[in-house]
This record gives C-alpha cells, sequence and structure tokens, in this order.
C-alpha cells in the first residue's frame, strides 16, 4: 500500500488554518470588546435571545419528528424494492437536495402567499372569498413546512441506507417464529434503524435550528429564530461582531451536545476508514 | 555441483507494532533453487519474502544478494521480482502492457519489448492474450499474467507468495506443476511462501519450516518427512503420532511400557525423547501377535484409506489401513524399526500428538472463556 | 400494502417536486405574475442573458467552482492516502477534523470564516471579503467531499497493487501516476464533481465572505429576492436546477460504473 504520512500536510495546515483557527477568532471575539479588551459584557445577550433559542429549538425539533414520521415508512419501501429500482428512487430522492437551497425555499413563497396557488384553490373551490386569503406564509407553520421540505431527504436517507443492510432473512425469520405486521416493525425493525434514525435526526436537526432563510422567506418578520439573530450581528446596520460571536458559540455547544446525546459526536459523515 | 549462495539472511529481527515477527533469523539460499518457505499463518514466512523484497525493513540484520548487502536498496532497484497474494494485476492495463510493464519503465526498445512479452505469455500458456482486458481473466489466468509479467524483468530471484491460494484444488495442483516446469527451464531461483505442506512437499528442492518468526528445519522433502526434527514439524507435516518415549541406549527407545529397537542413535542414556510413528507405517494384526494391544474408537473411510483411531492406554493413535476394523475391536500393531523416529524434546513436546481431535478450535469451541473471533494476524 | 406503499412513495415524490415544477413552469410565463398563468413567453430567459449583475455574479461562481474544485480535490486526494499510512489514532483525529466542517451549522462556519477574514485584514490590511476571501472558504468546504469519496475507493484498492509497481523498477511517485491513480479515478472524479456542485450552489458561506466586489450567484438571487420579484429568478431556477441534474447523473452513472466486478475464479 502506498504509505505516504507527508501526503496529508497540506490537508492538516489548511484545515487548522481554516477550520479550528476561526473558531478560536470566534471565541476571541465573543470575549472581547469594540476595544479589543477581555470582557464578560457579550454574555447577558445570551439570556436575552433565550427565547429566541427556545423558538428554534421548538421549530427544529417538531421539522425533525415530522421528517422522521414521514421518512420512515418512504425509507422501508425503498428499501425492500429491487435494487435497480432501489439506486433510480435514491436518485430521486436526492436530486432536489443538490438544488439551491434557496430556491427551493423561495419556491414555496409562490405556493404559500396571500395570491398563491394554495389560496388560489381555495377560492376556486370557494371555501375562501374572492378577495380574501388563508393567512400560509409568514407563520410559524410555514417556516416549519420550509423544513420538512428541505431536510427530509437528509433523514430520508441515512435511514434507507441502514435499513438497505437489513436482510430480508432476519424479517421473515421474525414473521418464521410468530410475529405480525406490527411486532415485526417494533421488534425487528425499529430497533434495527436507530443508528440511520441518529444519523437522520443530527442532519435534520442542526441545519433546522440554524436556518435564517427559510425563516426570512417563509417566516417573515414575525418568526425570528438564532439563525436570523446570528446573522443580523453580522450583516447590515447594527452589526456586532463580538455578540453574534457570543451567540454562535452557544448555538455551537448546543449543537454539540445534542449531537453528544445521539452518539454522533465522533462521527459526521461515514467515517470508516 | 557447485550452488553458489544467491541470498544470506543474517540475524534478521522484526517487529511490528510491538509485536516481534522474526527473532534473529538467519537463511541461506543458494542459486537455482526452488526454496520453499512453510509455516501456518503468522510464522513469519511472509514478512521474510517481503524482506527479501525490499518491502519490508528489518530492525536489526542483514540482507545479502549475491554477496552485495542490499539493505538500503528500494524495491525498484533490486534484481528481484515478487508474484503477489492476488496478483496485484494493473486493472487498467490489459495483458500485454501488464506484461510490457517492467522494461517500459526501463525505457527497453518496443521491438525489445514486444519480443520478450510474446515470449512471456508463451512461457506461461496465454499466447494471443495480449490485448485481453484484465478482468475478462480467470483467477488462473491473472495468475500466469502475474508471472509473466514477473518474469518479463528476467529477475535472478522470483519471489511467490502463496500464488495458489485463491484456485480450486485440481487447478491448483496442475499450476504446482507448471510453476516447477517454469523454474527448471528458467533455472533461476524461486523463493515460494505456503501454508499447504502438500504443496511445499511436491514442488520444493529445499523447505524451510517455521513457526513463530523462527526457522524449525530446513531440508528436502523427504528429510522433513521422514526426520523431523521436533514435535511441530512432525505435525505440520502429514500425519504424526507423537509419543513420550525414553532412549535408553543407541537404536534402543522405550514407550508405553516397552523397548522398540530404532534406527537412531546419538542421545544421552535415558533421556527423554519425543518418538513420531507415522499413521502409514503401522502394520496391523491380531491382538496377541502385536508390540501393543490397542481398542479402536472410530473408523473413518477416506477412500484411499481408513482412517482409524486407536486407544492405547488413553492415548488415541491416529492408523491409516486399508483393512476395515470396527469400532470396539481389540487390535494389536507392529512397529518396525525404520517406522519409528526419534527427536530431541523441544518447546513444542506434549502440544501436539493425540488425535482425540484434529484441530485446536474444536476443543475451544466449548469453552467460553475463550475468544475465538480474534483472527490471526495478517503477515504485512 | 403494496399499493397503499405505491401511493404513499409517489405522494412524497410529488410533495418533494411540486414546488420546483411550479418554478420551472412560471419561468416561462408571459407576465410578472409567479402565480398567474398569461401565457407562454422566454421573456424571463432574455432578461436574464441580459441582466449584467447576474451574469458578472455567474462569472464570479463558475470561475470560484472550477478552482476550488482543483484545489481541493487535489488537498483532498492528498489527505485520503494520507489517512490510509498514519496509524489509528491520528486517522481517528484527522476524520474527525474533516468531518468537522460537515457537522458544523452552515451559518457557524459561515461567520468563523467571515471573522478570520476580518481578522486578517484588521491586522495585515489583506483581504477584504471578496473574491480571495470567497474562494478559500469554497475550498474549505469541498475538501471533505473529496476525501469521503478517495477514502472508500483506496480502500477497495488491491494493497500490492503499488508495491507490485515498484517491484518491476517504478520509483514511488511514478508508481503512484501510472498505478494508483487510474485505479482511484473514479472516487476522485466523483469528489471533484461533488465538490463542484456543492461550490455552485452554495449560499450561506458565500453570504458570509462575499464582498461588494464579488459575489456568488446564490447571494446575488438572494439580495434580488429581498428586492424585487420576477420570474427571471425562475428562469434561473430552473437552469440551475438543469445544470446541477446533469452533474447529478454524471454522479450517478460514474458510481454505477465503479463498483468493481467479482473477479471470476
Amino acid at each position: 500500500m502506498i504509505k505516504s504520512k507527508a501526503a496529508a500536510a497540506p490537508f492538516t495546515a489548511w484545515m487548522l488554518l481554516f477550520t479550528i483557527i476561526p473558531l478560536g477568532i470566534v471565541l476571541w471575539f465573543a470575549f472581547t470588546n469594540a476595544d479589543g479588551q477581555f470582557t464578560l459584557g457579550n454574555l447577558p445577550h445570551i439570556w436575552a435571545q433565550a427565547a429566541t433559542f427556545g423558538i428554534s429549538i421548538f421549530y427544529g425539533a417538531i421539522a425533525t419528528v415530522i421528517c422522521l414520521l414521514l421518512a420512515f415508512p418512504l425509507a422501508y419501501n425503498i428499501s425492500r424494492a429491487t435494487e435497480r429500482v432501489q439506486q433510480t428512487m435514491v436518485m430521486i430522492i436526492m436530486l432536489p437536495m443538490w438544488m439551491n437551497f434557496l430556491l427551493r425555499t423561495y419556491a414555496w413563497m409562490s405556493i404559500l402567499e396571500n395570491n398563491g396557488f394554495v389560496n388560489q384553490l381555495l377560492r376556486l373551490i370557494g371555501l375562501v372569498g374572492e378577495n380574501d386569503y388563508l393567512p400560509l406564509i409568514n407563520t410559524g407553520g410555514a417556516v416549519v413546512l420550509g423544513m420538512v421540505y428541505n431536510f427530509l431527504p437528509f433523514m430520508v436517507l441515512p435511514l434507507y441506507t441502514v435499513m438497505s443492510k437489513i436482510d430480508n432473512s432476519v424479517i421473515e425469520a421474525a414473521q418464521d417464529l410468530g410475529s405480525n405486521v406490527f411486532q415485526v416493525f417494533g421488534k425487528v425493525v425499529i430497533p434495527l434503524s436507530i443508528p440511520g434514525m441518529l444519523s437522520g435526526i443530527t442532519m435534520v436537526f442542526v441545519p433546522a435550528v440554524s436556518t435564517f432563510v427559510i425563516t426570512k422567506l417563509l417566516g417573515g418578520s414575525k418568526t425570528l429564530m438564532i439563525g436570523d439573530a446570528i446573522e443580523q450581528m453580522f450583516i447590515g446596520q447594527g452589526a456586532d461582531y463580538h455578540v453574534g460571536a457570543t451567540l454562535s458559540l452557544v448555538l455551537m455547544i448546543l449543537i454539540l451536545v445534542c449531537m453528544a446525546v445521539t452518539g454522533m459526536a465522533d462521527k459526521g459523515e461515514e467515517a470508516d476508514v | 555441483m557447485q550452488t553458489k549462495e544467491i541470498i544470506k539472511l543474517k540475524d534478521i529481527t522484526v517487529s511490528f507494532d510491538g509485536e516481534p515477527v522474526l527473532s534473529g533469523l538467519d537463511l541461506n539460499i543458494s542459486d537455482g533453487e526452488f526454496v520453499t518457505l512453510l509455516g501456518p499463518s503468522g510464522c513469519g514466512k511472509t514478512t521474510t519474502l517481503r524482506i527479501i523484497g525490499g518491502f519490508v525493513t528489518p530492525d536489526s540484520g542483514s540482507v545479502f544478494f549475491d554477496g552485495q548487502d542490499i539493505a538500503d536498496l528500494p524495491p525498484y532497484k533490486r534484481q528481484v521480482n515478487t508474484i503477489f497474494q492476488r496478483y496485484a494485476l494493473f486493472p487498467h492495463l490489459n495483458v500485454e502492457d501488464n506484461v510490457a510493464f517492467g522494461m517500459r519503465v526501463q525505457k527497453k526498445k518496443p521491438a525489445e519489448i514486444k519480443e520478450t512479452v510474446d515470449r512471456m505469455l508463451k512461457l506461461v500458456n496465454l499466447a494471443g492474450f495480449n490485448k485481453r482486458k484484465v478482468e475478462t481473466l480467470s483467477g488462473g489466468q491473472q495468475q500466469r499474467v502475474a508471472i509473466a509479467r514477473a518474469l518479463a524483468n528476467n529477475p535472478r530471484v522470483l519471489l511467490l507468495d502463496e500464488p495458489l491460494a485463491a484456485l480450486d484444488l485440481k487447478l491448483r495442483k496442475d499450476m504446482q506443476v507448471e510453476l516447477k516446469n517454469i523454474q527448471k527451464s528458467l533455472g533461476i531461483t524461486f523463493i515460494y511462501v505456503t501454508h499447504d505442506q502438500e504443496e511445499a512437499l511436491s514442488m520444493s528442492d529445499t523447505v524451510v519450516v517455521m513457526d513463530a518468526g523462527r526457522i524449525q528445519q530446513i531440508g528436502t522433502p523427504q528429510d522433513i518427512y521422514n526426520e523431523p526434527e521436533n514435535a511441530f514439524v512432525a505435525d505440520f507435516i502429514g500425519e504424526s503420532n507423537i509419543l513420550d518415549g525414553i532412549m535408553h541406549e543407541d537404536y534402543l527407545v522405550e514407550f508405553f511400557g516397552r523397548k522398540f529397537k530404532c534406527l537412531d542413535a546419538g542421545f544421552g542414556p535415558k533421556e527423554p525423547v519425543d518418538v513420531v510413528i507415522r499413521p502409514e507405517d503401522i502394520d496391523i494384526v491380531p491382538a496377541d501377535k502385536g508390540h501393543l494391544t490397542g481398542k479402536v474408537t472410530a473408523v473413518t473411510f477416506k477412500g484411499v484409506h481408513f482412517e482409524t483411531i486407536v486407544d492405547f492406554k488413553g492415548f488415541k493413535w491416529m492408523i491409516q489401513t486399508t483393512d476395515y476394523y470396527p469400532v470396539d475391536s481389540v487390535i494389536g500393531i507392529v512397529l518396525n524399526p525404520e517406522d519409528i523416529h526419534i527427536m530431541k524434546k523441544s518447546e513444542y513436546s506434549g502440544m501436539f500428538g493425540d488425535y482425540s481431535s484434529y484441530s485446536e478450535e474444536f476443543d475451544e469451541m466449548a469453552n467460553p472463556e475463550i475468544d475465538l473471533t480474534e483472527e490471526a494476524e495478517v503477515q504485512e | 400494502m403494496k399499493t397503499l406503499s405505491r401511493i404513499y412513495n409517489a405522494l412524497i415524490f410529488l410533495f418533494l417536486y411540486a414546488p420546483i415544477f411550479v418554478l420551472i413552469v412560471f419561468s416561462f410565463n408571459d407576465s410578472k405574475s409567479r402565480v398567474v398563468w398569461s401565457g407562454f413567453s422566454l421573456r424571463w430567459y432574455e432578461e436574464l442573458f441580459q441582466d449584467e449583475e447576474i451574469l458578472s455574479a455567474l462569472g464570479v461562481t463558475l470561475s470560484i467552482a472550477v478552482i476550488a474544485t482543483i484545489v481541493s480535490t487535489i488537498i483532498g486526494t492528498m489527505a485520503a492516502i494520507g489517512f490510509r499510512s498514519v496509524n489509528a489514532r491520528l486517522r481517528r483525529v484527522l476524520m474527525a477534523l474533516n468531518n468537522f466542517p460537515m457537522v458544523n451549522p452552515e451559518i457557524v462556519t459561515g461567520i468563523s470564516l467571515m471573522l478570520l477574514f476580518v481578522f486578517i485584514h484588521r491586522t495585515t490590511g489583506l483581504l477584504q471579503p471578496g473574491y480571495m476571501a470567497l474562494l478559500l472558504s469554497h475550498i474549505t468546504f469541498c475538501i471533505p467531499y473529496v476525501v469521503l469519496q478517495v477514502l472508500p475507493r483506496l480502500r477497495q484498492t488491491n494493497p500490492h497493487m503499488y508495491e507490485a509497481a515498484m517491484d518491476l523498477g517504478c520509483r514511488p511517485l511514478s508508481a503512484f501516476f501510472k498505478v494508483m491513480l487510474p485505479d482511484i479515478f473514479p472516487g476522485v472524479l466523483t469528489g471533484a464533481l461533488m465538490a463542484f456542485t456543492m461550490s455552485l450552489d452554495d449560499f450561506v458561506i458565500s453570504l458570509f465572505t462575499s464582498g461588494a466586489s464579488a459575489q456568488n450567484l446564490s447571494v446575488t438571487i438572494y439580495a434580488m429576492v429581498k428586492r424585487r420579484v420576477t420570474p427571471e429568478i425562475n428562469a434561473l431556477s430552473t437552469l440551475m436546477f438543469g445544470a446541477v441534474l446533469i452533474l447529478l447523473v454524471a454522479i450517478n452513472v460514474l458510481q454505477m460504473k465503479s463498483t468493481p466486478k467479482q473477479a471470476k475464479k
């Protein structure tokens, strides 16, 4: 086998410079003020934003649960199909994932707007008056919908990967030993799918909690999440890098805690070498 | 005929990850010989081969090629070529590009390359396969291409790392003959690594038996088989019944409470020894006519012979015989002096020789304290 | 049960693709409306190709994607080889380092890079948010994708092939290019394609590292969405979707081809 430890050197240098050191700088900004002096004065902003953190976690959790519920049957169906069908279906699921996140969210605006498709349809059916509308956009519901839409494939794929490894003969064995459909699911499929579930939960929860695009486009100014708060601290008027850094740090710690809880702390993507 | 020494390993010591693999190994290999390094997984035979090839650097010791110290010579400068396990053909090149690879690296002339490639393919019976893609070849064919590729560079020594391991039994036997013929016709040195003792016995001029990083015995196939030097060699090569005995004096050994004439001498008076008796050398006679009597506990029909397990005073022997003796029958055996072989006691004494079971794993399987999932480490 | 499954699958697929479909359809709309159909027209595509702002952003996006792909592929491939050459403990550390940007929320990565450049700018006067900052950031998040594509391919390689090349007389570097690289090439190519796609599509990280002088396409669209909303965005979306579709199909075809066939015995 080719043996060259030095080959990893440029990588290590680059990642240290552009991943680790920036984090150090974030730390620095979090604990300094505009004059560059050490201060803990940024910390109170955390409590001030506590509600925002809470909302983010709340919406993120809801979106994650919905994704899990929707993804589970789909992943299972795909995993039982033939090889070729599986590959095609996986590609179909993956395709929107690669398309521009911004644009996909933007697409929902046309649908949920006051004059959007849904309202037009409702007017057509007569459930809503001619000049009236059902407020869909700029609501918390729209935000959750946007999250589910954007992140569903991230839940489906890891679930599918794990489920496809469940041999059909395992399921047949369970049936052979007397289990009905629900028992097979509850006692065999679900326990074996847990690694996939944990992976999927992480891959949905993390971006869901930290998004600001979805809230801006679909939530209007009514729903502000931690992503928005952080973005405001870095872009536009009222920017305060120090506060922003503090909030980002808290967000990161939050995510790390969640990942440690689900046992994903050392894994990330497929990390087996 | 004087044979020149072409490779000499002196006091080679190697460890991987703190585990000793070879300890103070000395080995001389003569030019033009077919030498086999034989031993179980993990004995260090592949490591020894890789040291000669230049892929492993020993922690201490010297490697001489034709009298020159080649310790600092990288593999691409040695006049040695290797046939790797699973052949390691280059999948993105076709057959002739694989065979020509080494010559192209040395920038030989195209005409010369073509001539050599064709000659090599003919040598391995793959004439006409020049343009074939590697993935369209069977295992045996790939193996031949690997041989052609190595020999095309005209090495003085060819190293073969268990090249036949992945082939079917019958094909393996044919390839053994083919390899031997190639070696004889080219006259170069082959150093062959295998754990299959039948293979070693049938192909080699010299067999080097190894275990746990040490050479146990070096000799011709006949010597190794007929005169094993310790219990390990006796058990590893063929089947053996190995008993405790006492050498009373030269040519007289006692075991099982009876004295037997034998052909070995040179042991101290009343020295405890290991006695080796091959199953095929034992004659079964009616109980009252034998040197020893025992009771048959198991009989297995093997086609060529019956494998009969006989209990002599609690110790189970294996006897290979073409006659059928049913279980529970009482039989006698006769041992001729030439069938009794004496070995010095070693650290292997007592480990082998009883035929209650064939394998260690079988004995250990039922023991909850032992973890059998730790696989034997592959030597790198 | 089976039809129920099929209906369920179909519904989910519908859910996933409906908005995209709507976007595409309305890119051909004859009026400014994104929701009321007035007839087929290509006017928004025409406007798109005349929009200076968008064209310059497109140039930036493409050039950054190409350069970032090349650099990250080289660094990533070398890294994968390095990973395989070190002991298990160091490997785990390196893997963690590699996966870190993928696990972090994008916004945190984005602002950390932004602060890095702010810091460098304040102390050395170099590196405003702009083209260079954008490029460096893109390379950073592309590298892990390359590594994760090349590593499994490396694992599948016959470990003796590199030694075989040296055995036959090749020096180490030559052995790598003649024998190893062709073998891992599908992984390298797939990694490069993924890096390219991720770079093309990136929004969050680009938002924080773009500057007035250089903007990613996505960042430009974001500004447009906030200011004026015309189906020009739909047209742009359609084209971007098309491009990604082609790239994805290419990746998939490559991955299917590179699955090694079983050697016949």
